[in-house]
């Protein structure tokens, strides 16, 4: 409990562990009750910070996601009117790209990449404070948005003009909201690279860390490269809205179109920003489950920067129909498709590293074999939604609604949970009931399928995303994937009263420092929970940078 | 607040009924209350695309079911391998971790076996899209405008030119979707006043554009689907090769009626298009208003209130209370202002900031009549007339 709830004021010392002499040492400036959390500089709590903000806000996109399945649970309007309807899509949309997923990574980031490079925090950390205590005044203002006159802005999350240009002033808090998101990702980016480039422990190369590090070092990348290009679009269109220009607006002479491509030359690698990450929880598990090293690090490493470079070459596939010409759509979708290689590579050195292993199941591992199987169907209709022909037929259907929650869904969150089984007991020290990861597991997996799986049907028999209401033929399909979707709400409900909540407060079986039989990496070398502090002197590392020695 | 109330406690009562409805669908199979398929538009638990009826719906049918059977292939290789390996090389069953973990020949292999998979799958793809943009040779051209929530058409080249005309949703149909019970037709939400019309085996060239915000022309059995972008233009192409109606929607979210400005096509033979083309023409003729024409008051007013209904209504309701953000015109100072100039400037260009879309398209006698009906309904009875020519001056 020790980094997770302040139970005595002070972090767990009375654990009684081999590091207490260590943290009593530093009692007099570590911060305790709510000063420990505002002030918060220790990269540990930042990570707790962020991972329980995200769950808020999962939580709050959850509940908006469940009103669009209630309203669409049938035909006719019961619930809401299609304004407000449009105000639930699209700020489902932003929530849980801004506020849930991205900030989780975030916090994973801050948990981990200390711990498994044997630094001793964030290389910036008051900036770190920063970047989260953001999040909450841009939080409170999207959330906040719903009670502004006219209601939350509702032109999707993509925010298309001039669409944009007819919502009333919560659009210009959204916004704003999203200025700030965005100042806090990229602040929080700046930190993982430097500290990822600067203060690895003696004998961690580049080449020889963990890949959850390696992924977030390119995912920062990306994020410094495309944030600015959102800030950017969404100034233009504040600026359309407010200060008479026109970039977007056609009544001036701008160009609609030319906001997508800016959109999405920042929405396509944000894609990836959501993914590799997940890539990197998933190629720390899959080993320490199949009790073998990974198979093709370095292949891994290179697919991984393969992703994120193609990812800037491909932003127009989410615009063949706006009207491209040929060579346009030809190349688009080239690119896109190419991306399936160094993918596949990924998927097949899991497969490989699972190969002729030795495995076992524990609820991490059961959540990054579902990531695989799940995440591989996403990737399969993203091959097909590449094709531009048959993108043509499917462009703005529910089969992009299923194609991209296969890969955010069963993709980016399915990583998260995986990641919060396997690295909780270090974090909480203690361990987590497997009946339960198992009922998480199994009522999630089955849920996300019953909900989405639907919904490529919708979408092949032409059923238009962001529709309050449908033909009659439809309606099945939709009661099912609604049922679904209540079902899977509640499993994440159980996930938290009878998994993080018993975590947090110090319920169940003591961890072990190392409670998986082969996991490897510098954050088993340390007691669980995690002391305050960690590695304030670089520790020596043996020859393959896994284990400190001396 | 009270109107979900309503809504919840209709919801319930939905329920009930579609319980009903689906425990005496279950006994007597092909019941009467059953939707079906419509034929040109969705089917019903349809699983695949539309039936095509034009060469590129074929050829994107084909490319789908061909991309569907490689990816089904890979999918049962791939995880017939790694399902065996989760049955086999278990620890349970005593297996010992093998200790490989890499194999510059294997990497490279399953980097350029998916390479070259992929080449396979572009080249067919290719042909498509290239036949897919060919707008040229077309045989009718008709420009497809998106409006805020409905559709114009105007037939710009070819046999019907000079044809125009508006397709909106069905307004029963809409009432029925806010009744939160609506009528189980199998057009719902599909049916419109005035489909598009256009001949068999001919190719018709779709020039979509908007007047507010993006919208999506889409028909699905033609496999077509074009953004249409105020401020600019946009072209695509279908050749349909079979008599009949078929269906489509909106696809690009404009705003809070999306889901309400469908898209009907009427396929018809050489002969039918040709007299429907006469019929069109002699109505459009017939229905002209000469904007000089000088009205009475009543006349003006009756006109309004259908100009009313069709356009204004969805949003400023029928007792002109408006709702929300939408301003009401019952008691509104723009309407009973002496000076009808704002009023006409405010349908004439919009009030973009206030939700409020252009309606320039509707012709003068039509906007004249409908300021007439709001300026003399419900509580506003200011006794003024606007006359065409007031708005035709506007105009300018």
């Amino acid at each position: 409990m020790s980094a997770v709830l302040p139970p005595h004021g002070v972090h767990g010392g009375h654990d009684g562990h081999a590091h207490d002499h260590h943290d009593d040492h530093h009692d007099h400036h570590a911060p305790s009750g709510w000063r420990r959390w505002v002030f918060a500089t220790n990269h540990k709590d930042i990570g707790t910070l962020y991972l329980l903000f995200s769950f808020a806000m999962l939580m709050v996109g959850g509940v908006l996601a469940l009103c669009i399945r209630a309203e669409l649970f049938q035909p006719g309007l019961q619930f809401f009117n299609p304004e407000l309807f449009n105000q639930f899509t699209t700020m489902h949309g932003l929530i849980m790209v801004f506020g849930a997923i991205m900030p989780a990574f975030v916090g994973f980031a801050n948990w981990m990449i200390p711990l498994q490079i044997g630094a001793s925090d964030m290389a910036f950390a008051r900036m770190n404070n920063f970047s989260f205590w953001l999040l909450i005044p841009a939080a409170l203002m999207l959330v906040g948005s719903f009670f502004m006159p006219g209601g939350a802005p509702a032109a999707g999350w993509t925010l298309y003009a001039p669409l944009t240009l007819q919502m009333g002033p919560s659009m210009d808090a959204g916004i704003f909201a999203m200025h700030i998101m965005g100042a806090s990702s990229i602040m929080g980016s700046i930190n993982i690279i430097v500290t990822i480039l600067n203060m690895r422990a003696p004998g961690m190369t580049l080449m020889k860390m963990p890949m959850f590090a390696w992924t977030w070092l390119i995912t920062a990348y990306l994020l410094i490269a495309v944030m600015p290009v959102l800030a950017g679009a969404i100034t233009m269109t504040l600026t359309d809205r407010h200060f008479g220009t026109a970039f977007f607006n056609p009544a001036g002479g701008g160009d609609p179109v030319m906001y997508q491509h800016i959109f999405w030359f920042f929405g396509h690698p944000e894609v990836y920003i959501m993914i590799l990450p997940a890539f990197g929880i998933i190629s720390q598990i899959v080993p320490a489950f199949a009790r073998k090293r990974l198979f093709g690090y370095a292949s891994m490493v290179y697919a991984t920067a393969s992703i994120a470079i193609l990812s800037f070459i491909v932003w127009a596939h989410h615009m063949f129909a706006t009207g491209m010409p040929v060579t346009g759509q030809l190349f688009f979708m080239y690119a896109t498709m190419l991306i399936a290689v160094p993918t596949g590579v990924k998927i097949f050195n899991w497969l490989a590293t699972m190969w002729r292993g030795s495995m076992t199941f524990e609820t991490p591992m059961l959540f990054a074999v579902g990531f695989i199987f799940v995440f591989t169907m996403g990737g399969f209709t993203g091959l097909i939604l590449a094709m531009a022909p048959i993108d043509i037929q499917l462009q703005d259907t529910y089969y992009v609604v299923a194609h991209f929650h296969y890969v955010l869904v069963a993709g980016s969150l399915y990583a998260l949970f995986a990641g919060v089984y396997y690295w909780g007991p270090k974090w909480t020290g203690v361990m987590y009931s497997e009946t339960r990861g198992k009922i998480h597991f199994w009522g999630s997996l089955i849920a996300f399928n019953v909900t989405f799986f639907p919904m490529h049907f919708l979408g092949l028999a032409g059923m238009p995303r962001r529709y309050a209401d449908y033909p009659m033929q439809f309606a099945d399909f939709n009661a099912i994937a609604s049922v679904g979707a209540f079902w899977f709400g509640l499993m994440q409900v159980y996930f938290f009263l009878f998994i993080v909540v018993p975590m947090m407060r110090g319920k169940g079986p003591k961890a072990p420092q190392k409670p998986w039989e082969a996991a490897e990496g510098l954050e088993w070398e340390i007691p669980s929970p995690a002391p305050f502090h960690t590695f304030e002197e670089p520790p020596k590392l043996n020859a393959a940078a896994t284990k400190i020695v001396g | 607040m009270t109107m979900m109330n309503a809504r919840v406690q209709s919801a319930s009562r939905g329920w009930a009924q579609r319980a009903a409805a689906a425990a005496m669908a279950t006994l007597a199979t092909g019941s009467a209350f059953a939707v079906n398929d419509l034929k040109g538009g969705p089917g019903v638990n349809q699983l695949n695309l539309h039936e095509p009826v034009t060469r590129i719906a074929a050829d994107q049918m084909w490319l789908h079911n061909f991309m569907l059977i490689v990816c089904l292939v890979i999918f049962v290789a791939v995880f017939g391998v790694m399902f065996y390996s989760i049955f086999k090389h278990r620890k349970s069953k005593g297996a010992v971790s093998a200790n490989f973990h890499e194999s510059v020949a294997v990497e490279i292999a399953w980097t350029v076996v998916p390479l070259l998979i992929v080449i396979g799958m572009a080249l067919p793809a290719t042909k498509v899209v290239v036949a897919m943009k060919d707008t040229t040779n077309a045989d009718v051209t008709i420009k497809a405008t998106g409006y805020q929530w409905k559709w114009g058409y105007d037939y710009l080249k070819g046999e019907g030119e000079g044809i125009g005309f508006l397709a909106t949703l069905d307004t029963d149909q809409r009432e029925s979707s806010n009744s939160g019970h609506p009528e189980k037709v199998d057009n719902y939400l599909l049916k419109v006043d005035n489909p598009l019309v256009v001949p068999v085996d001919k190719k018709v060239r779709i020039i979509t554009t908007a007047n507010d915000v993006i919208h999506a022309w889409m028909v699905p059995a033609f496999g077509v689907k074009q953004d249409a972008i105020p401020g600019f233009v946009r072209d695509t192409w279908f050749k349909a090769e079979k008599i009949g109606d078929y269906y489509g929607q909106c696809a690009e979210l404009c705003g809070k009626e999306h889901a309400y400005m469908p898209i009907h096509v009427k396929v018809v033979s050489a002969d039918d298009y040709t007299k429907w083309v006469d019929g069109k023409k002699k109505e459009m003729a017939a229905k002209a208003d000469d904007p000089n024409k000088v009205w009475e008051q009543a006349a003006l007013i009756a006109r309004g209130e259908k100009v009313y209904a069709a356009n204004c209504a969805v949003c400023h309701k029928a007792d002109g209370s408006g709702a929300g953000p939408i301003k009401p015109l019952d008691k509104s100072p723009v309407v009973l202002a002496e000076n009808h100039m704002e009023q006409m400037q405010v349908l004439l260009n919009g009030r973009m900031d206030k939700g409020m879309p252009a309606w320039k398209q509707l012709s003068d006698t039509e906007i004249a009549a409908v300021i007439t009906y709001t300026k003399n309904s419900w509580s506003n009875k200011t006794g003024q007339t606007v006359q065409p020519a007031e708005v035709l001056a506007a105009r300018k």
